[in-house]
């Protein structure tokens, strides 16, 4: 199965980077949950948690004050203001 | 009587020995700064792609016009953001930005535009108020080592004079004079209009037309969430690049300080030596023309 690449990056640093199995990130109209194939969304972000799912099935997750989320062929970026990481 | 010249001499060589003192420090602080500075230059520009790459992706698929877009028509009224050092001790670092400043804001004005000042660094901000400029924003803010809130306390001041109506000093244009990191031994002032956006990158960012792209909650609001956003993260590159420029120019211009400081050390400690020896000289011509005198008078 395809595989998603993912960037998570606040504004002073990139956070985390890799590919993952799927993504959930808090859109200001709801939870989205993104996985390959997925059509190209560009999402604004509210406060809340990102959970990214590595292709062995264990989640990354970190809580985000805001920002938005790019899909784009299989190449997602999160873009967040600020994020606290909790692991 | 001699020793007048030996002293002056002298005390040449302790004042510029302290004063070198003071330019090695300079220089070994500037150059272990360096580093983190270039570091955190360069951690920013993740984000920067992403907006980037996200702008264009709206303009792409959402063809929506937005105000931070459109050119302002309604005011003659355009900003001009000076980031300069806080400190002097660069050599010619802060000079070089109000001179380029300067020729903007002649030009602007040339064209016809009513320029309003907002400054960012001591030096900046100094020369200008003794000057007597009217300034519209400043900031004193450790440029050195920029803070994100510092950058967004700014973008706002300025995103806040874009977005304000014409008859409350709001602005057309905003252009910032900051300087680019070259490398370490190259930084150069730049000029660049950051509102209203020009997004004609746009078409070569993304390679594959899409034309289902998904706008959460639409595409106006997604423009709106990502604008801000923008200036932003390009107002805390600017100010990262411009400490990265202020620390490699420090570094460079307290070593030829150092140098020049050695040269003169060198330079007065011979002259003291000559002026000694030539001491040494006539008080041994004294002595023996003295003896020579008693020697002759019996």
């Amino acid at each position: 199965m395809a595989e998603l690449s993912v960037d998570l990056v606040s504004t002073d640093r990139k956070v985390w980077s890799g590919s993952a199995r799927s993504i959930s990130a808090p859109s200001v109209e709801g939870q989205i949950g993104v996985m390959a194939g997925h059509t190209p969304i560009l999402a604004v972000m509210a406060p809340g948690t990102v959970t990214i799912t590595d292709p062995s099935g264990r989640p990354f997750e970190a809580r985000v004050t805001g920002g938005f989320v790019s899909v784009d062929d299989n190449l997602v970026t999160i873009v967040a203001d600020e994020i606290e990481n909790i692991g | 009587m001699a020793g007048g010249k030996q002293r002056i001499y002298k005390q040449r060589v302790a004042s510029t020995t302290s004063l070198q003192k003071v330019f090695r420090a300079q220089e070994l602080i500037a150059a272990s700064r360096i580093g983190t500075a270039r570091t955190q230059m360069y951690a920013t520009e993740p984000f920067s792609k992403a907006i980037k790459a996200a702008v264009a992706a709206v303009a792409m698929h959402g063809h929506v016009k937005h105000p931070l877009t459109t050119p302002r028509t309604d005011t003659n009224r355009v900003a001009v953001l000076v980031a300069a050092a806080d400190r002097g001790m660069a050599g010619s670092y802060s000079a070089n930005i109000i001179r380029d400043a300067n020729t903007l804001v002649e030009q602007l004005t040339e064209e016809g535009h009513d320029v309003q000042l907002y400054v960012a660094g001591r030096r900046a901000v100094t020369y200008y108020q003794y000057r007597g400029r009217a300034l519209a924003g400043q900031w004193i803010y450790g440029s050195d080592s920029p803070t994100l809130d510092v950058a967004n306390e700014i973008a706002d001041t300025l995103l806040a004079a874009f977005e304000a109506p014409a008859d409350q000093g709001g602005v057309a244009e905003i252009h910032v004079v900051w300087t680019e990191f070259v490398n370490m031994v190259s930084q150069t002032p730049r000029v660049r209009r950051i509102l209203p956006l020009e997004i004609v990158d746009a078409v070569s960012a993304t390679e594959s037309v899409d034309p289902l792209y998904d706008f959460e909650p639409s595409a106006e609001e997604v423009l709106d969430a990502l604008l801000p956003r923008y200036i932003r993260s390009r107002l805390y590159y600017f100010l990262r690049e411009a400490a990265a420029s202020e620390l490699a120019s420090r570094q460079r211009s307290m070593r030829t300080a150092t140098d020049n400081a050695e040269d003169l050390i060198r330079k007065y400690t011979r002259l003291a030596n000559q002026a000694r020896q030539g001491d040494i000289t006539q008080e041994l011509t004294e002595i023996v023309s003295g003896a020579d005198a008693l020697a002759s008078g019996h």
